[in-house]
């Protein structure tokens, strides 16, 4: 229902939206106006955003928005989450019913050129995998030939799921449900034999859904790449900046050693590098047209990549792999803050 | 004729164009504003993306095969399809089902009756959408897994894989006992029509059900016999990881198919039950007075009236059924809703999309409605 609500909306946006020719209102300024940041996130995946037991959102996902909101306001609690489904996300965001699509989504060129959207950079990579219960006795997805599987609808899971089976000449019945309690119910009652999605999301579901975390084996292949990031609308230059950049603020930080809480005491530090990314010298922020200070605001409040990926992903089990930095053997690289 | 402004019918004219004009500019006027705007902010538009490789799979299929490697045409094709094959079966379940109740409800029995109408007040007043959910957790979770599938009867297999059962084996012999089918069914048409005709001239009625018995049941046996009697059957058997062989009902269909039945009987015995209720009582004393009993005054004198106010609203309850059936998406049935969401997440292109789906239920829902409208001229009072 709410998709065909959101759908109605990009309908009345796409329709109404007179005259063609000005220039719609910049992202920063309806931002500032509102006073907060609108973000899309996951309707509830473990570590990537999630409400906790007090209603709380958290996750790296989470943090992203938040991030946002500091570099902007000089405060992450400026806010308001709108939970999609995969399904849903873009609309909502073609709509302009939310600012940043902060969704573990991936980044593919089908989505960055024919959607009105633009990516803005990767929090996380990843890739494809496949879950079974062990009792299943399956070591290898290269054993699934012939299995009934649980997919998300409107996921690059559901086409790489059919390239898979495809490339290696097998078959395999799909079950796909919209919501993730849906299909996850439809799994664990064992109306599929596997479930897929990316590994992330495999690891999350299996230590937080789970009857019994246990009985479940995540198989060793991995089918894609999935590169996850956040998303706003293509067009708005200005907005896509300071999204990018607050990304790559949280990369940096960790890179110099800025953390949450060592960073008041780097306000005065001798360091160029440190002086310029706290906003002690320099105007950067204005570049961004937000205050000087926001990547002092924004590590902070909420912490640097390494801290927000502590928090949420390695109480679940996550390792950081591929999502260390670059320094140290990973992927994650940002660009000089300079 | 004058060209007048006084002259009511140029006025009409007029009028009749310039509203026409109107609706005309707005509407090219909206259209052209859309694609501009997606132009602008660069969402891809036209219908061009129907031809592009679809690259996701579907769980079942009616009447066609598909594969990932199909076009977005082919893939929205087979959700018209399944929106079909639900739509039908569930129109036919819930008549039956829903007369049934409806009749139930006026019963003199008193606890059928009343069964009958604790069923209607209850149904009508739980949400179908919780109503699929309960049916389709009520399947996956509490049939057994394919190893250990209930087989209530020889060869019938209860998991939560779904509902299997044997079907005799694809034979050459099928396609023409389908063809004698249909030739006697036509043949028992004409005949119908010929006796109703005879029974109006001349009075006497040759013995109608037996013949139209046998017009439509003798073709396909005699073909069955002459086509060798093919006794194979294919049976479900238990391989690898599920079923294979025999046919299925899928926990997705069989879920929403019976949702929807379930559901749509209640209102449709409301309208039964209000139909009969309608005809007032004399119509029976005066069938009675010519010596009818009741059975046959029901048939012959009472029925053929009541129908009269039963059908319009059956037909806005065909029309629920077939349109509520896009509730489907939330337990994964793939419908067209379902398959037509997908290709609008896939493509982007989510006003291509929505007007699909709306041509076709608009096509669907017409094709009903002149349906029932043409039974129902067929129905109304003739005066004579
Ligand atoms: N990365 C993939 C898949 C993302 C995705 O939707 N994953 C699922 C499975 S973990 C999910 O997050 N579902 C949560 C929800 O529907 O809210 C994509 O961008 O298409």
């Amino acid at each position: 229902m709410k998709a065909l609500v959101m759908i109605a909306g990009v309908l009345i946006a796409a329709v109404a939206a007179v005259p063609q020719q000005a220039a719609a209102q910049s992202t920063l300024d309806t931002v500032r106006s509102k006073g907060y940041v609108q973000c899309g996130v996951n309707t509830g995946l473990a570590g990537f955003s999630q409400p906790d037991s007090k209603g709380v959102w958290r996750g790296i996902d989470v943090d992203l928005c938040r991030a946002v909101a500091a570099a902007v306001f000089a405060d992450a609690n400026k806010v308001r989450y709108t939970p999609l489904t995969a399904q849903q996300r873009f609309t909502a965001l073609q709509s302009g019913e939310i600012d940043v699509l902060a969704r573990n989504t991936t980044w593919t060129i089908t989505r960055d050129t024919g959607l009105g959207l633009n990516f803005v950079g990767v929090n996380y990579y990843d890739g494809q995998g496949f879950m079974v219960p062990k009792k299943l006795n399956v070591k290898s997805a290269k054993q699934l030939n012939g299995a009934t599987i649980c997919v998300q609808p409107g996921t690059t899971t559901e086409l790489n799921l059919a390239d898979y089976f495809r490339a290696n000449k097998m078959t395999f019945k799909p079950v796909v449900i919209e919501k993730l309690e849906e299909v996850l119910n439809a799994y664990f009652a064992g109306r599929c034999d596997v479930y897929t999605t990316d590994v992330s999301g495999l690891v999350a579901v299996r230590a937080s859904r789970a009857p019994n975390p246990a009985d479940h084996l995540i198989l060793p292949e991995v089918i894609s790449k999935e590169p996850l990031g956040p998303v706003v609308r293509h067009g708005d230059d200005r907005w896509f900046d300071i999204v990018k950049w607050s990304l790559f603020a949280m990369l940096e930080a960790e890179e110099l050693g800025l953390d949450s809480k060592s960073i008041e005491q780097h306000l005065k530090s001798a360091n160029p590098s440190i002086q310029r990314f706290v906003g002690a010298t320099g105007d950067i922020g204005k570049g961004l047209g937000i205050d000087n200070r926001w990547a002092y605001n924004l590590i902070k409040q909420v912490g640097n990549y390494g801290e927000s990926f502590e928090r949420n992903l390695t109480p679940l089990g996550f390792e950081r792999g591929l999502n260390r930095l670059w320094t140290q053997g990973g992927l994650m690289y940002a660009p000089p803050i300079r | 004729m004058k060209a007048s402004v006084g002259n009511p019918r140029l006025r009409a004219l007029v009028y009749q164009a310039a509203a026409l004009a109107v609706a005309l500019i707005v509407a090219g006027y909206l259209v052209s504003n859309t694609l501009a705007n997606l132009a602008e902010r660069s969402i891809a538009t036209g219908f061009g993306f129907l031809g592009r490789e679809a690259g996701f799979s579907i769980g079942e299929t009616t009447f066609m095969s598909y594969s990932a490697a199909d076009t977005y045409l082919k893939a929205l094709a087979v959700g018209v399809a399944n929106t079909f094959r639900v739509a039908l079966i569930g129109i036919v379940a819930a008549t039956v089902l829903g007369t049934l109740i409806g009749l139930a409800r006026l019963s003199r029995n008193w606890l059928l009756a009343k069964l009958a109408g604790g069923y209607v007040e209850f149904i009508r007043n739980v949400p179908l959408l919780v109503q699929l959910f309960f049916w389709y957790v009520l399947i996956t979770e509490n049939l057994p897994l394919p190893r250990a599938a209930l087989e209530p009867l020889p060869g019938v297999y209860l998991t939560n894989r779904g509902i299997f059962f044997p079907v005799p084996a694809a034979h050459p012999a099928h396609v023409w006992m389908f063809a004698a089918l249909i030739a006697g069914i036509v043949a028992a048409f004409l005949f119908t029509r010929w006796a109703a005709r005879r029974r109006a001239l001349a009075g006497s009625r040759p013995p109608v059900l037996e013949i139209v018995l046998a017009l439509v049941l003798v073709p396909p046996a005699l073909v069955y016999l002459a086509g060798g009697t093919p006794t194979e059957i294919d049976f479900p058997r238990l391989s690898g990881f599920n079923f294979a062989g025999g046919t299925a009902f899928t926990p997705e269909f069989a879920a929403l198919a019976g949702g929807l039945v379930v559901y749509t009987a209640a209102f449709i015995a409301e309208i039964v039950r209000a139909g009969i209720l309608a005809i007032p009582y004399g119509q029976f004393e005066a069938a009675y007075a010519l010596g009818l009993r009741r059975r046959l005054a029901m048939r012959l004198v009472v029925l053929p009236q009541a129908l009269r106010v039963i059908v319009p609203p059956l037909t806005s309850q065909y029309l629920n059924l077939t349109k509520n059936s896009s509730l489907a998406v939330a337990i994964g049935y793939p419908d067209l809703v379902s398959i037509a969401n997908t290709t609008m997440n896939q493509t982007g292109q989510a006003v291509e999309g929505i007007a699909i789906i709306m041509a076709v239920y608009l096509a669907i829902s017409l094709s009903i409605s002149a349906f029932m409208n043409w039974y129902n001229a067929r129905m109304a009072l003739k005066e004579r």
